[in-house]
């Protein structure tokens, strides 16, 4: 089944991270409303392939907005139009039919682009190597019920938890700033119990390496916020600058 | 010749006694030997964490850009431990029977019974790392009975309790990478497995971004790679989900074990046309206070689905709560097989409901009249926006509409209660072995499983392979390398090589869509014999006419799907052999011819309490059966009833 929408998609086509990239323009005039976004694609995907073209590359999986992997600037605006949601997510309902549709990758120094509009988001796991964990082998813990965690303590914890680590608001931000995303990382662990030993050395060692990374300060525009698809606050952010001078403040102490 | 290395002795002391025998690296030893971890899923992260805190080099690999997408993410409904926290009578010996009779009697006990044990270390893990379990307001972990269990032993992070284990997992993992005992993969897919005098000693990888296919030795490799759901073409599992690596694998000796086994879930959003890509779950949690129904007759169905009326329109009078009717004890609870099953024959007697008649109802409307609609959102209000994002209908005020889909795969690699396969030094782990579900799994224990074997099995039986074969560098210059990789490249440049008509997703739905239709919620035999020549027919029109574009120097999305759906053409075939020699109906598995006569499936214990191991003889040639019986001292077979 096909549907009767038509759109004019301008798509950023780049062969690898060492070419330079193009707006390439396709029309299809098939579209259901009740397809996703990244359906849209793989209609328009399989019929550069029929036609012995190479297809479109983006990242995706799940397609349940909760892997993080897709990643797409849609009209200027990451994951597309609708709050709260991931490209993956996001139906062909929330276009019209005769709409132009521009479809860029994520832009910032620290992820470059791998292909069209697939980017290499591995300073994300590096950031998280430096210092995301708690250092716990396995084994010999506790028994999981020795640890009572406040509900509110949990809760909050959790809502940093829910990052799914797509980098929205780097793309989102005009400085391509990843403090929402490292100050979520950091809050979870902060905020809980199990993190507090190691609670300096950690936002110290994740925020240097962020710095490393090339991602850009935050200037407070807040438009991670905005654009979060898991609605990440940026109270994350306060907190972890909290947690940053602390750390600077207990190591010069120390020195 | 299958020796599954159970240990003797009473079924509680198996595992310790065991433990106790395994042979034990030398600390100093351990950082001479390489450990391969292909999948970084709950079962690889877990694993490759717990192997490098032991000492050993671990090498881990993932086609993924980062461990942390893999396909456990998406789990959302929890994870079962026997720690009985609510004093409801739960015990590891309840667990264990539980799994073996929800597998239908088609597990080995002392597997499923180690499950169970090691399970209440799996929680006390994820806390310590840091994972967020739900909480009460005293502090200590909330619990939830899942998927019709008696008591509440199912431990939960809201409705995403995959990523925040994995999010554990791959903290752990981050920690050995930075000190430097994980060396970490990403965006590298395994092609082949290297065998040296038949032993495991390395693997192929290809470079998903440059297209480079590099070799990488090691004592040991470890198969954590998920399961084959997406031979079905629709499934629940993620887009990228594949069994190339178990085939290849089973393709160099590791015998592939129940492949019919495959779960389908009864609650999943329905196909909405043919641009469909995947499948998205509902969690089971749904069924605890929403009641399926279709319409009594077909002609009040075929108004539905002409969307003349609307479910709401029809009276209580002509609805058929067909789970309750038929199973009144359970009801709405009964396990996922029996559940799908049922759905299914209500659709084939032409009473399924949306346009495409292939879908039920799950109605809330009793609950939100009972609870209010406040208590019903505060329970489900996330999957109710999910339902409502994907199918633009309101489930508060018109009943969702709901279909099975396939979900899980109990079968995978053969492995003995080592996780060894029949290959010596090749393991499998998670999903990707066939070993604890049996016949049908149980919800919330596939996280258990995959964790299990990771943090708390692995560690132990490795060892004992490891110390036989001694710390002796593997000689990563024997021919068998060069020459493996020659093979993967011959293959890549053959597929590179088709540049017919029909694309690679084209053929990957034409096969979902006969191994749905002859080998999915039921089958028969002259439907398994028609569906073998279809496969192998497709597999002949694959290679004349598929397109693949570009090159292999490249990031190649055509190439990367080609030779996963050229494996899973393979794959669905030994699925279908499976499935015909399999002569009785049991879990998953439903042969029509045996069923009892109230319908229900009707297992033939004398003659099919065997796993099915199949062994590979060449290509198109048909595979050999090996059995292995499963031997039941300590629980009493019998029909599973929920009537
Ligand atoms: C929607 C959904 C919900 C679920 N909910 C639950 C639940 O509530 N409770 C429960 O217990 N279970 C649940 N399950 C089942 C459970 O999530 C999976 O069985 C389990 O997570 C599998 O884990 P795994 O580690 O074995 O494999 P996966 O998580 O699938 O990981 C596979 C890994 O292998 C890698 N890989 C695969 N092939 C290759 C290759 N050739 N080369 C290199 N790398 C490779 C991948 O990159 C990935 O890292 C659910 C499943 C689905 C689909
Ligand atoms: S903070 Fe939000 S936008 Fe940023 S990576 Fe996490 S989920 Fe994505
Ligand atoms: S594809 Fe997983 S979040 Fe979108």
């Amino acid at each position: 089944m096909s549907g009767n929408m038509n759109l004019t998609l301008k798509v950023w086509r780049q062969k690898n991270s060492k070419a330079t990239g193009k707006f390439v323009t396709y029309k299809t005039d098939d579209i259901s409303p009740d397809m996703s976004f990244l359906e849209m694609l793989d209609v328009v995907n399989e019929g550069l392939v029929k036609k012995q073209e190479e297809p479109i590359q983006f990242d995706h999986d799940c397609r349940e907005g909760i892997c993080g992997s897709c990643a797409l600037m849609i009209n200027g605006q990451p994951h597309g139009p609708k709050k709260a949601t991931t490209t993956c997510q996001l139906h062909m309902r929330s276009f019209n039919t005769g709409d132009t549709i521009v479809i860029e990758p994520w832009r910032s120094v620290a992820f470059p682009v791998v292909k069209d509009l697939a980017v290499d988001r591995s300073s994300l796991d590096r950031i998280q190597h430096a210092g995301g964990y708690v250092s716990v082998g396995t084994g010999g813990v506790p028994d999981a019920n020795e640890i009572a965690i406040p509900k509110t303590i949990a809760d909050e914890a959790f809502n940093s938890a829910t990052c799914i680590q797509c980098g929205a608001c780097v793309a989102a931000c005009k400085n391509a700033s990843a403090m929402l995303f490292v100050s979520a990382k950091v809050s979870q662990y902060a905020l809980l119990p199990q993190g507090q030993t190691e609670r300096y050395e950690r936002a110290i060692a994740m925020v240097n390496q962020m710095d490393t990374e090339g991602f850009g300060g935050c200037t407070n525009t807040y438009q991670c916020e905005a654009e979060c698809p898991k609605e990440i606050k940026v109270t994350n952010i306060a907190r972890m600058n909290r947690e940053y001078f602390n750390a600077e403040f207990l190591k010069d102490k120390k020195a | 010749m299958l020796n599954s290395k159970i240990p003797a002795g009473p079924l509680a002391q198996k595992w310790s006694k065991h433990k106790f025998d395994l042979k034990l690296v030398n600390p100093a030893n351990k950082r001479k030997y390489d450990i391969i971890v292909v999948g970084t899923g709950l079962a690889g992260a877990s694993a490759a964490a717990s192997l490098a805190e032991l000492g050993y080099n671990v090498k881990a690999f993932c086609f993924h850009d980062s461990p942390r997408r893999a396909h456990s993410i998406a789990a959302q409904g929890g994870i079962n431990a026997a720690k009985n926290y609510r004093n409801d009578g739960d015990s590891v010996h309840r667990l264990f029977y539980d799994t073996i009779k929800g597998g239908d009697y088609r597990a080995r006990e002392a597997n499923v019974y180690r499950l169970a044990e090691v399970s209440v270390n799996i929680i006390d893990q994820c806390v310590a790392q840091g994972v967020p379990f739900a909480r009460e307001y005293g502090g200590l972990l909330d619990n939830r009975s899942f998927g019709g269990a008696q008591v509440s032993r199912t431990f939960y992070a809201r409705g995403q309790t995959g990523q925040q284990l994995l999010l554990g997992a791959y903290s752990a993992l981050n920690r050995q990478i930075n000190l430097g005992t994980v060396k970490m993969y990403t965006r590298s897919e395994m092609l082949d497995l290297v065998t040296i005098d038949g032993q495991a000693k390395g693997i192929v990888t290809r470079n998903l971004i440059t297209g480079a296919i590099d070799t990488h030795s090691a004592h040991a490799v470890l198969l954590c790679t998920g399961g084959y759901g997406n031979v079905f073409y629709l499934s629940t599992n993620a887009m990228y989900s594949n069994v190339t690596a178990a085939w290849r694998a089973h393709k160099r000796g590791a015998f592939m074990a129940n492949p019919c086994y495959t779960q389908i879930h009864p609650t999943c959003i329905p196909v909405s046309g043919d641009h469909q890509s995947k499948l998205t779950l509902m969690s089971e949690s749904l069924r605890n206070d929403g009641r399926v129904w279709v319409p009594k007759t077909v002609e009040t169905a075929e108004k539905i689905r002409k969307g003349e009326i609307k479910a709401k329109d029809i009276a209580e009078a002509d609805r058929d709560y067909f789970l309750e009717r038929k199973y009144p004890s359970f009801g709405n609870l009964v396990p996922r097989d029996v559940a799908s099953r049922n759905a299914k024959i209500c659709c084939d007697e032409n009473r399924g409901v949306g346009k495409s008649g292939l879908a039920v109802y799950l109605d809330f409307a009793d609950s939100i009249k009972r609870l209010g609609q406040p208590a019903v959102a505060a329970r489900y209000g996330n999957l109710f926006d999910m339902y409502s994002q994907i199918t633009d209908e309101n489930p508060y005020e018109s009943p969702m509409r709901i279909y099975p889909a396939v979900h899980y795969t109990m079968g995978g690699l053969w492995v003995d209660y080592n996780l060894m396969t029949t290959v010596p030094g090749l393991y499998a782990l998670g999903e990707a072995n066939f070993s604890d579900h049996g016949a049908n799994r149980l919800g919330a224990s596939a996280l258990m499983q995959g964790l299990a074997d990771g943090y708390f099995v692995i560690p132990y039986t490795v060892g004992d392979y490891l110390a036989t074969i001694g710390p002796a560098p593997v000689d990563a210059n024997h021919p068998a390398f060069a020459a493996t990789k020659k093979e993967v490249e011959d293959k890549i440049n053959t597929f590179l090589s088709l540049k017919g008509t029909k694309t690679v997703d084209e053929y990957h739905r034409d096969l979902g869509k006969l191994i749905w239709e002859y080998c999915g919620m039921s089958r028969t035999a002259e439907g398994l014999q028609k569906a073998k020549q279809l496969v192998q027919a497709l597999k002949a029109d694959f290679w004349k006419n598929a397109i693949v574009v570009g090159a292999n120097e490249e990031v190649n999305q055509c190439l990367e799907k080609a030779g996963r759906v050229a494996d899973f053409i393979e794959l669905g075939e030994l699925m279908i052999d499976d499935a015909l020699d399999r002569n009785e109906s049991c879990g998953g598995h439903f042969r029509e011819e045996y069923q009892t006569p109230e319908g229900e499936a009707l297992r033939n214990d004398d003659d099919f309490a065997y796993v099915a191991a199949w062994e590979f003889k060449g290509e198109n040639t048909p595979e050999e059966l090996h059995k292995e019986q499963l031997i039941f001292e300590n629980v009493k077979l019998s029909q599973r009833s929920y009537k």
